[in-house]
Order: structure tokens, then C-alpha cells, then sequence
């Protein structure tokens, strides 16, 4: 077995993180407002600054699968555990620096970061769930990546 | 006197430590179960992979979402950390 058997040249993760990435973009305005009513500018600042990091880390994992996934099976079982640690720890270390600023919510900014990664989610599985299950009823996603 | 004082403010010293210590602990336990999680997923979708090489790319698809899904798991430790910290 060779890792080009197992690996299409299509990047299945990069189309799907894309998708999230839109639509964070999306819910961005919903969240801000929300932010802004709880606690002013400082939390628009800070649901915003969450919402680019949730973004840029839906990106970072899937840019690492899918380089991981071309070389072999034993680098993607690497890249995703080293690569789980290596994000968690450099989200830790973006946001206690994040904190120290005076004008950060920590909490608003951490909170953002967990609902909206949950959140995008979700709304992506329901995509992914009629693509898988009902291909030729719904092309989905990453049918629509690939012609692009 | 003194020594009330003194021991006043080490009991608030006390507490805060307390208090990071056991938000350190929290997240610390809350990241070894998406740890353990994502070495699940990982793991059976290799397997999967090796059994159905042409069926790789739903299973990637569906891989990333789980990882993701267990990931999140992580990140509300990271909530709670912060929430338990003040």
C-alpha cells in the first residue's frame, strides 16, 4: 500500500475548512452585535479577534491533514496529534497574551472561540451528512470546491 | 495584629494559587480526553483508508469533522480555565 494510493491529489479538508471559514464570515456580524450589547467595544474587539482565530485554525489543521495525508498514513496519525498540541498550545499562549491587553474580554474572547468553533460545525456536518449520504440528491460542498 | 494581617493575606494568596492550580488541572484533564479522542478517529480512519483506499476522501472528510467535533472538547476546558481562573 502506498500513500498515493491512499491520498487523491484533492484536498477534501482545505475545501471543508474554506466552507467554515465562509461561514464565520457569515454569523461574524450576529456575533459582534452580541458582543457589542454585552459588553461594549472591547468585546466586538474581542468576539472578532475569536472569531479570526477559530477561522485561522480550522485552516492551520486542515492545511497540515492535507499535507500529512500525501506523504503517509503514519505522518497524518503525527501531524493531527502533534498538530493538536501544537495549536493548543500556541491558542493558550495567543490568549493570555490577548489578556494582558487592556481592552480584551478574555472570557468574551475565549467563549466566542469555543461556541463558534462548535457552532460552524455543526452547521458544516449538516452539509457533509447529505453530501455523504444522498450524493446524487445534494453534490454539497466539496463538489462545489472541486468544480471551482 | 500583625500576624492577623499577615495571615489574612496569605490566606488570599492562598486561595488565588489555589484557584490556578485547580484551573491548571482542569484544562489539563480536559485536553488528555480529545487527546485520547483524536487518537481514536485518527486511528480507525487509517484503518478504513487501508481497507477502502478509493473510499479515502469521505473518510478524510468525515475525519477532519470528527477531529474538529473532539477538538472542541478541548476548547471548553479552555473556557472553563479562564472562567475558573476570573
Amino acid at each position: 500500500m502506498t500513500a498515493t494510493s491512499m491520498s487523491p491529489p484533492v484536498a477534501h479538508e482545505s475545501a471543508i475548512a474554506a466552507q467554515l471559514a465562509r461561514h464565520a464570515l457569515y454569523v461574524a456580524p450576529a456575533i459582534l452585535i452580541a458582543a457589542g450589547i454585552y459588553g461594549g467595544a472591547g468585546a466586538v474587539i474581542s468576539a472578532g479577534i475569536g472569531l479570526v482565530i477559530v477561522a485561522m485554525n480550522f485552516l492551520a489543521s486542515a492545511r497540515l491533514i492535507a499535507w500529512a495525508a500525501l506523504k503517509s498514513p503514519s505522518a497524518v496519525q503525527a501531524a493531527v496529534l502533534g498538530g493538536f498540541l501544537a495549536r493548543l498550545v500556541v491558542l493558550t499562549a495567543l490568549v493570555f497574551a490577548l489578556a494582558q491587553v487592556n481592552f480584551i474580554d478574555a472570557v468574551v474572547l475565549v467563549l466566542t472561540i469555543a461556541v463558534t468553533h462548535l457552532g460552524l460545525l455543526i452547521w458544516e456536518t449538516r452539509y457533509v451528512s447529505l453530501t455523504l449520504g444522498a450524493p446524487g440528491l445534494k453534490p454539497g460542498v466539496i463538489g462545489r470546491s472541486e468544480e471551482e | 495584629m500583625h500576624d492577623i494581617l499577615l495571615a489574612v493575606q496569605q490566606a488570599g494568596e492562598l486561595k488565588d494559587g489555589l484557584s490556578s492550580i485547580g484551573a491548571g488541572i482542569a484544562y489539563g484533564a480536559a485536553a488528555i480526553g480529545p487527546g485520547i479522542g483524536i487518537g481514536i478517529v485518527v486511528g480507525n480512519a487509517i484503518t478504513a483508508m487501508a481497507r477502502q483506499p478509493e473510499m479515502s476522501g469521505p473518510i478524510r472528510t468525515t475525519m477532519f469533522l470528527g477531529i474538529a467535533f473532539t477538538e472542541a472538547l478541548a476548547l471548553f476546558g479552555f473556557v472553563l480555565f479562564f472562567l475558573a481562573k476570573g
